[in-house]
């Protein structure tokens, strides 16, 4: 159970860090291996947290897919120019300061609903078999979602093509 | 056994990142990204609430919210190209066509 301490919090520490440096850094292309290693990390928590299919899907649908979609893109659009242009908008400061405002109160609203939101009793585990499980939950009550999920993409491909194509 | 409030804690870390991301950047590509990571944010949640009450539903959610992410990068992407191949420009404060 120490060693399940220590791994969340390495894993943290490492999402965190890397997502820091992923707005901040200048070259996109950095940014968006910052983001594979935060992407990677949250896996681990998923791990932690005994979602092993979430774990699979992490690494191979985000890591795998998105993230390879997002580096091709970077490598079409020119790198160069935009090496030399300055990264941050005029209202940086502003939003930056509103975004902490928002993170404050999402950490005050955590804070006061701590003591009564999460019980202290332990619960029982899931089942050893969580893929199955998900499975179950998918096919059998989330039926009608899945199929709306399964159309959504369905638009999304057909979109994609639709304005990456040169002559509409 | 590690409490439930620490997975909020460091989703709220990941989450405030994205929207500090979104709002201060420059390039469309990156708000992107930070897009990606405050979807993360969330999942983290789903799925430490998932395994609090012992069922796979928030699971099944965070399934959704991948998809939902996937669609989005591929139709955000496909923006990007069909702009970058106008515009010559990936800043979004010159993406002002519709402003006036």
């Amino acid at each position: 159970m120490v060693l399940n301490s220590i791994l969340f919090y390495f894993f943290s520490a490492l999402a965190v860090v890397s997502a820091i440096l992923m707005v901040t850094r200048r070259n996109v292309v950095h940014g968006a291996v910052y983001l594979i290693t935060t992407l990677l990390a949250t896996a681990g928590v998923f791990l932690l947290l005994q979602a092993e299919f979430l774990f699979i899907v992490q690494v191979i649908l985000y890591v795998g897919g998105i993230m390879v979609l997002f580096i091709f893109v970077i490598m079409l659009v020119n790198l160069d120019v935009s090496l030399l242009q300055y990264q941050f908008n005029r209202q940086r400061f502003v939003a930056a300061v509103l975004a902490l405002a928002l993170g404050a109160q999402i950490f005050l609203a955590i804070k006061m609903g701590q003591n009564s939101l999460f019980p202290t009793a332990r619960v029982p585990d899931i089942s050893p078999k969580n893929t199955e499980a998900v499975a179950d939950a998918l096919f059998g009550r989330f039926m009608l979602p899945f199929e709306i999920a399964s159309i959504l993409l369905l638009v999304a491909m057909i979109g994609a093509v639709v304005m990456a194509k040169r002559r509409v | 056994m590690v409490p439930v409030d620490q997975y909020l804690w460091l989703s709220l870390a990941l989450f405030t990142i994205g929207v500090i991301g979104v709002l201060t950047r420059r390039n469309v590509i990156i708000i992107l990204m930070s897009i990606e990571l405050i979807l993360n944010a969330v999942n983290i949640n789903l799925v430490a609430f998932s395994h609090m009450f012992g069922s796979v539903d928030g699971q099944v959610f965070a399934i959704f919210v991948i998809t939902d992410a996937a669609a989005e990068a591929a139709v955000g992407l496909g923006i990007i190209l069909a702009f970058f191949r106008n515009r010559e420009t990936l800043l979004a404060d010159e993406m002002d066509m519709l402003k006036w």
